[in-house]
């Protein structure tokens, strides 16, 4: 009788363990974007607090960063990004649900370098599409790095430019994502 | 028997934590990425200044800010002036952003040759999601006149050049849309025209600004001076405009019974009416540079 009870406890005690152990996050992941036209003109910015969430069992994963935190090199730039562009009082999160759909092909367990494919829909400034790359998971001493490039169209995501502005701005950007994940406990 | 029946309770209750991990769950609710920040409320206004006086709103750190302002002729003049524009003074200034809540500024008026400056700080940054829900901003600041002493024969102090004020700007940021302020201000002056003209200048102002889109805003400010000298014929100053922005520029657009682009002079030399056209169109423009280009480092 008390057996049976001590098995229950530790059986419902480590399977809720093994599937913690699936789950790996960070808070503090980066994201780098880039839209420069004109040379004379870097467009670019760094978040430094993306939030990421895989689950290596299903491969599903997410991504979520707060628009006001791009921080540019010039503070107008940076106004006029959350004020005139992505309007970020009205849409102040970017997300990414995805998957990666060779999951199989990466053992999270063991260190080495793995390609992933990853699926799954971006929601920015209120309009989601759909957006797939191929990135870069290297597993290391129990943790697990993420590293992807990937472009999309401000058009796609009805970001006006306007035509003073044409040809400092490019309607494709370059995102780079590298997020260092640790286990969720 | 119990054993069994526990058994399977057992199964049960392993099933169940097994399925409380089932697919499609929001992963990030796992880290507490659900819950609203604390964070700032920026933004109040396009410029650090309403129109004639300071904004809750300062400029950013590294940032150098040139303002060119421009006041024509009264436009109750008619077509001979060109509705006031072949008149016009101006001040030409440069803020300087030096920390997140501190600015200062220094310009000179071609009205009386006048210099000024002045330091700004923000003591509470409005916030939402926690915080206060407004900004407390002061402002200290002074004016020089430098022309050459009208009367010679009598003894003239340095002083007498000067005046100082300051400020304290209460505003918050409503909404997206709207901003308001108020700001209660004492002027004194060293040496004052008549005697019957306060040394020290009581005036409590209001401004805001209504957000049309984008790049577009509404501005209004005025000034409600509490012991005026009477006799001396000046008003209350009172500023209507756009602002517009462009890119790198910010446009200040503005009708206004005020020439004066400072805190004694427009709060002691403004003597148009509204009520009798007396008003003159007016400009700000505002080129900001950012002077440290800092490299920001990441974790």
């Amino acid at each position: 009788m008390k057996k049976t009870i001590i098995t229950l406890v530790a059986l419902a005690i480590t399977s809720s363990q093994l599937l913690a152990q699936d789950k790996y996050f960070t808070k503090t992941g980066t994201i780098f974007f880039e839209c420069t036209k004109s040379p004379l003109e870097k467009i670019e910015a760094t978040n430094g607090n993306t939030t990421c969430v895989v689950d290596t069992k299903t491969g599903n994963m997410q991504f979520a960063v707060q628009m006001k935190g791009f921080e540019f090199k010039r503070a107008l730039m940076q106004e006029h990004f959350n004020e005139n562009y992505v309007e970020s009082h009205k849409f102040p999160k970017a997300e990414f649900k995805g998957q990666v759909s060779n999951n199989g092909d990466i053992n999270y367990a063991k260190d080495g370098e793995y390609t992933a494919k990853v699926k799954g829909k971006l929601t920015m400034h209120g309009e989601t599409r759909d957006v797939e790359t191929s990135g870069k998971v290297s597993v290391k001493g129990g943790k697990v790095n993420l590293l992807a490039t990937f472009q999309i169209l401000l058009s796609d995501f009805k970001v006006s430019i306007p035509s003073v502005v044409s040809d400092k701005i490019s309607n494709t950007v370059n995102i780079k994502v590298d997020c260092a994940l640790e286990p969720l406990k | 028997m119990p054993s069994i029946r526990l058994q399977l309770f057992g199964i049960l209750f392993t099933l169940t934590s097994l399925s409380s991990y089932a697919q499609d769950e929001d992963l990030l609710s796992l880290v507490g990425d659900d819950k609203p920040k604390k964070e700032h409320v920026d933004y109040a206004f396009k410029s650090s200044r309403v129109i004639m006086s300071q904004s809750m709103e300062l400029i950013r750190p590294g940032v150098m800010d040139f303002r060119i302002l421009h006041r024509f002729g009264s436009i109750d003049k008619g077509a001979y002036e060109m509705f006031g524009l072949d008149n016009a003074t101006m001040r030409m200034g440069l803020d300087f952003g030096i920390t997140k809540n501190f600015m200062l500024g220094v310009g000179r008026s071609t009205n009386k040759k006048e210099f000024d400056g002045f330091l700004k700080y923000r003591l509470v940054h409005q916030s939402k999601n926690g915080g206060l829900p407004f900004s407390v901003v002061v402002v200290a600041g002074g004016t020089l006149n430098s022309l050459k002493w009208a009367d010679t024969t009598r003894k003239n102090f340095f002083t007498s050049r000067m005046a100082y004020y300051g400020q304290i700007i209460i505003g918050s940021k409503l909404s997206e849309s709207i901003t308001l302020q108020v700001m209660p201000t004492v002027l004194h002056r060293n040496l004052v025209p008549d005697f019957a003209d306060p040394s020290d200048l009581i005036a409590v102002g209001v401004g805001g600004r209504i957000r049309l889109s984008n790049r577009v805003s509404l501005t209004a400010d005025y000034l409600y001076r509490v012991n005026p000298n009477k006799a001396d014929g000046t008003r209350d100053p009172l500023s209507i405009g756009f602002d517009i922005e462009t890119g790198g520029h910010v446009f200040q657009l503005h009708f206004s019974n005020a020439l004066g682009m400072n805190e004694r002079s427009f709060l002691t030399e403004t003597t148009g009416q509204w009520g009798k056209g007396e008003i003159q169109f007016g400009f700000n423009i505002m080129r900001a540079f950012q002077i440290n280009k800092k490299e920001k480092k990441n974790k």
